[in-house]
């Protein structure tokens, strides 16, 4: 195939067009006579101008330039890279269900209120949690909106010196920053030598200013946090709340749930467990679960179900607020809903038992060849640190890049911090054994590569549409739009 | 056995035999048994392809879409046109099934799209720079206060009352968790009250907040919101309609430091409210400040154009709880779907669709207004969207108007208790004539 | 790692060469070294008055960034404009790259400091 290397402003030529509106009888009225000229547009949009044709070919072969999970394997660690149900792209594009405007009045909608509202119940039953709201946009959003909620809920009592998230230092980098976005100071503890809360370190840091703790579990090693029920009464006893990242519920969906845990809030990603497509970075969805005690807080509005009707319920008076506007990431809730639909209870414990199996079957085979830094049972993913061999000169970006070289996006890497050379691996229960023994032997003869020639590594990718790019120029030089010379 | 799972049990065998695990069970050894669910959820059994379809048509029945209505409804998510084109290119599954670019070697589709759409977002907007995107028009105008309020040091934001009642709410969340200030400055006929504008700002003031066209549809006037709010040394944080940019001057040129918005008229559909686009573009003294992922123009080791995230020293996973948002995606799909609807309609197309929808608006307007029945709430120049009133409930205009097929107007009582029987119609460029006749049709005769 | 013998140095990696009354601060080759390719310096406003142990800025690579803490307290009398368009020289020559400078108003607290000694076996205790 050509080469394809143009910006569509290449290919722009002036007089061209790929549009057509409709004749218009209600425009002979010139733009200047409705419209005083002051307010009127003097400088060039400089949009571009192409033909149909130009639009479909850039940006087929762009997509071409593209790797998704349709193109192959993706273990992008705690990204739940699945496979994404075609008949839930479907759902969401019947026109009943997605030509609605927002501000509808109730009675035309109440299909898409059904829909939530039922989410929201199936999400529930999948958590332990009382109730949900679908509003958040995304996981980091959710964590947002769910640290807002303990701030109202310690504010409410009269408790305002609660000013402390504690975070553990394995946890994703959007866990402080969230902490502080909602107005809260972060206090990091060290994880103990397994990955997990040091349970010692976290009795000195709770006190009387501790507003909660955020956690994931299975931490962001993939690995169960057996202790989950005495850190909760701990954090429960200095009367702070427990906030749960959903970002790893893959591995324990109809096994066990946050709220049985002692989860008090959490968010979903339903991009990640519930199979939405990740869109190239978006839009994700991150509902966040409550117990009873924080229904009161939940965003607005509240999809109830009042004789029989369902309605937007905007009148609570201890809400947070809004955090997005409308309802949240609608279309996401649609494939999730379809998804869960076409799982079933079974289907749904089979699909984390499989990424539990794959994950562990991976583990075994690749620690032979690379360093395993904990070596106890993984849930649905695991970390390696690097080559085995620490003397080679090889680092985890050059594995990364290998792997390019043979057709794999890499796994999540130097994530999380506590490894060093992190390699994050998780397979998802959407891949089959030949899949991932092909990985497994990649892995392997990657490994070998790295001894016998180890430039391989480090000049890799080779075969990729473009090479190692020079990410300091990137930002020293900071072109970030197209400029005619 | 279910059909996204390709493992069968005797690869499932294979693998625990190869692991060393009799079952399943003793993977999960590390989950305390009272811990355990225990039982099956009760989510019932799994559907057939067939079953879903049926399932999902029934629950669409209930609904009354505007594939069924006309619709004259808008206050902040738009009916226009989208081109074929977005559909045939953004349901490419090379797209839509990647994740963020952490790969750019193999992710120059997302990149080179992010890279053309922040240039077109930027030059439509009149500013140097543009993000990926965010998630929504009103999360970007929360992000935009908080990093004016961080960029300034100061610790509070003026947002005008015709602001879309939905941006302010949010924006209400956002600033009181992080114990910002918000103040609502008045208005007055439809448009921000300038002296009382005057008389809040203050060297506190972190940034001034002006949607324009504002709620109304009225495009305000930035000239002297614009010398009162840097004679403050406060930013201008300018909400508009991408449309609207077709035919209007761009908030650039008006001296707006900060411009966001709802892209969701760039070829996305309604979704009962998401997921839709937030975009924010800055003047490049800003650039550093911005939120979300930013894609930038490079060279690879063989001198090659190519194109990678840059600046991710600002982002949380790097920056952790010092990090100004937490934001860690952007709108990726939306963000494509807008791209290749600026591409399809171009520089002409963008241009014929803001004037139709304007042409088209103030058509509905002189029918309605000539009726005598409806008049005016404001006397200002508007865009796609003009608000009225009337002796009758607007609650009892809507039921009347959606009996006859037409999804009806916004009614403005429940934003603004003063306007209780006012009603704002939005107009865009797929409203025919026809359509438009049966509109002030049937409200003549209420 | 290059350390100066004329400079005093703070636990934080910045470095401080008194000229009379100001104090000229910067990063030392340790720091530079940590970060990696330096993309971007973020800098004070002129005129400010800052205190001791204070945050006047950051300094981006493309993998991290770093807060700068001043050493010592008083009033922003120069910023090394330089450094906005070419951050690189922070790699290329740390000790002649000065960040900005300070019209010291306690000049005792350089006391607190560490000498070149003291600081490389500061330096040689972090890597262990």
């Amino acid at each position: 195939m050509r080469e394809y290397n143009s910006l569509i402003f290449e290919v722009s030529r002036e007089g061209r067009k790929a549009y057509s509106l409709p004749k218009c009888e209600l425009c002979e009225d010139e733009i200047n006579e409705i419209i005083p000229e002051e307010f009127l547009r003097t400088s060039d949009s400089k949009l571009p101008e192409v033909s149909e044709v130009d639009v479909i070919r850039h940006f087929t072969n762009l997509s071409n330039k593209n790797y998704g999970v349709d193109t192959g394997f993706y273990p992008l660690g705690s990204c739940t890279m699945k496979y994404n149900p075609k008949i839930n792209e479907d759902m969401a594009g019947i026109l009943g269900l997605n030509s609605i405007h927002p501000y509808q009045p109730a009675e035309t909608i109440q299909g898409s209120l059904k829909l939530m509202y039922d989410l929201d119940k199936m999400l529930a039953e999948i958590s332990g949690m009382d109730r949900i709201t679908l509003q958040p946009a995304a996981g980091a959003h959710g964590e947002l909106t769910g640290l807002m909620i303990i701030k109202a809920y310690h504010q409410n009592r009269g408790d305002l010196k609660r000013k402390k998230i504690i975070v553990p230092d394995s946890a994703h980098g959007t866990n402080p920053a969230t902490a502080a976005v909602a107005g809260f100071d972060i206090v990091e503890i060290k994880s103990d030598d397994n990955g997990a809360v040091d349970i010692e370190a976290l009795k000195r840091v709770l006190d009387d200013e501790v507003a909660g703790l955020m956690l994931t579990n299975p931490s962001t090693l993939g690995l169960f946090e057996t202790n989950i029920k005495v850190i909760a009464d701990l954090v429960h006893e200095a009367g702070g709340l427990l906030y749960y990242d959903g970002a790893n519920m893959n591995a324990i969906v109809g096994i066990t749930r946050p709220g049985d845990m002692g989860f008090d809030v959490m968010h979903f990603n339903l991009h990640k467990t519930f199979s939405t497509p990740h869109g190239g970075g978006g839009p994700g969805s991150g509902p966040v679960g409550v117990k009873e005690h924080l229904v009161k807080f939940l965003p607005v509005p509240v999809i109830e179900k009042k004789d029989d009707k369902f309605v937007l319920d905007y009148d609570r008076s201890e809400s947070i607020g809004k955090v997005k506007g409308f309802y949240g990431n609608y279309g996401m809730m649609v494939r999730a809903y379809s998804y869960i639909l076409t799982m079933g209870s079974e289907g749904l414990r089979e699909m984390s038992e499989t990424a539990v199996l794959n994950a562990n079957y991976m583990m075994n085979k690749l620690k032979e060849h690379y360093h395993l830094p904990i070596k106890q049972v993984c849930k649905h993913e695991f970390v390696l640190g690097g080559l085995e061999e620490t003397s080679l000169e090889v680092s985890t970006l050059d594995i990364a890049k290998r792997l390019l070289d043979y057709g794999y996006h890499p796994p999540t890497i130097y994530f999380p911090l506590i490894v060093s050379e992190a390699m994050m691996v998780e397979p998802t229960e959407t891949e089959s054994l030949e899949t991932i023994d092909a990985f497994i032997d990649t892995m392997i003869k990657i490994a070998g590569e790295a001894k016998e020639n180890p430039d391989l590594l480090k000049t890799a990718p080779h075969n990729t549409p473009v090479r190692r790019i020079d990410e300091v120029r990137a930002a020293r030089q900071l072109i970030v739009k197209w400029e005619d010379e | 056995m279910h059909r996204y799972i390709p493992n069968t049990e005797a690869d499932k065998r294979q693998m625990l035999d190869s692991i060393g695990a009799n079952s399943i069970e003793d993977l999960f050894e590390d989950v305390p048994s009272e811990l355990r669910l225990g039982r099956n959820l009760n989510i019932g059994e799994a559907l057939s392809e067939i079953e879903l379809s049926n399932h999902m048509n029934a629950l669409a029945n209930e609904n009354n879409s505007i594939s069924d209505l006309i619709c004259f409804l808008g206050a902040g998510a738009y009916d226009h046109h989208i081109p074929t084109t977005v559909k045939h290119l953004a349901t490419r599954s090379e797209f839509y099934t990647s994740y963020t670019p952490y790969q750019p070697e193999i992710s120059q589709g997302t990149l080179q799209i992010i890279f053309e759409y922040q240039t077109m977002i930027s030059n439509l907007t009149g500013m140097d720079v543009s993000n990926a995107s965010l998630y929504d028009g009103p999360t970007a105008a929360a992000e935009a206060a908080m990093m004016a309020c961080a960029s300034t040091k100061r610790k509070s934001i003026i947002v005008s009352k015709t602001v879309n009642p939905e941006i302010r709410k949010v924006l209400h969340t956002y600033m009181k968790f992080r114990d910002l200030e918000l103040i609502e400055v008045d208005m007055n006929d439809g448009v921000t009250d300038v002296e009382k504008l005057k008389s809040m700002i203050s060297k506190d003031t972190a940034g001034v907040m002006i949607q324009s066209p504002n709620f109304f549809g009225i495009i305000e006037d930035l000239t002297e919101v614009e010398k009162v709010t840097h004679e403050n040394k406060a930013l201008l944080i300018s909400y508009t309609d991408p449309i609207s940019l077709g035919i209007l001057k761009s908030p650039g040129e008006l001296g707006a430091d900060i411009v966001v918005g709802e892209g969701q008229s760039l070829g996305t559909n309604l979704n009962f409210g998401g997921p839709y686009l937030g975009f924010l573009a800055a003047t490049k003294k800003l650039a550093r400040k911005m939120p979300g992922r930013i894609a930038g123009q490079s060279l690879d080791v063989d001198g090659k154009r190519a194109f990678v995230l840059t600046l991710q020293a600002r982002e949380q996973h790097i920056r952790r709880y010092k990090a100004n948002s937490n934001i860690c995606s952007n709108q990726g799909l939306n963000a494509l779907i807008a791209t290749i609807y600026l591409v399809t309609m171009g520089k002409e197309g963008l241009r014929e669709v803001a004037a139709r929808s304007t042409q088209k608006a103030h058509y509905a307007f002189e029918e309605l207004i000539k009726k005598r029945k409806f008049k005016p709430l404001f006397n200002k120049p508007f865009f796609k969207e003009f608000a009225v009133t009337s002796e009758f409930d607007s609650r009892m205009v809507n039921k009347a108007l959606l009996k006859s097929g037409i999804l009806g107007g916004y009614e403005l009582g429940k934003a603004y208790p003063q306007y209780k029987n006012g009603l704002l119609f939005c107009v865009t460029e797929k409203r025919t004539k026809e359509e438009i006749d049966k509109l002030t049709g049937v409200m003549e005769v209420i | 790692m290059k350390v100066l013998e004329e400079l005093y140095y703070s636990n934080e990696h910045e470095w401080v060469r008194v000229e009379g009354k100001k104090a000229y601060i910067g990063i030392t080759d340790y720091a530079q070294h940590a970060l990696g390719d330096i993309v971007y310096v973020e800098m004070p406003e002129l005129g400010e008055e800052i205190e001791g142990g204070d945050v006047f800025g950051a300094i981006e690579s493309v993998k991290a960034a770093s807060d700068v803490f001043s050493p010592v307290s008083g009033k922003i009398v120069e910023i090394n404009e330089e450094l906005e368009n070419s951050p690189e020289l922070v790699n290329e020559k740390p000790y002649e790259s000065w960040i900005l400078a300070l019209e010291m108003s306690d000049e005792s607290e350089l006391k607190n400091l560490m000498n070149s000694k003291a600081y490389k076996e500061f330096c040689e205790n972090e890597d262990h």
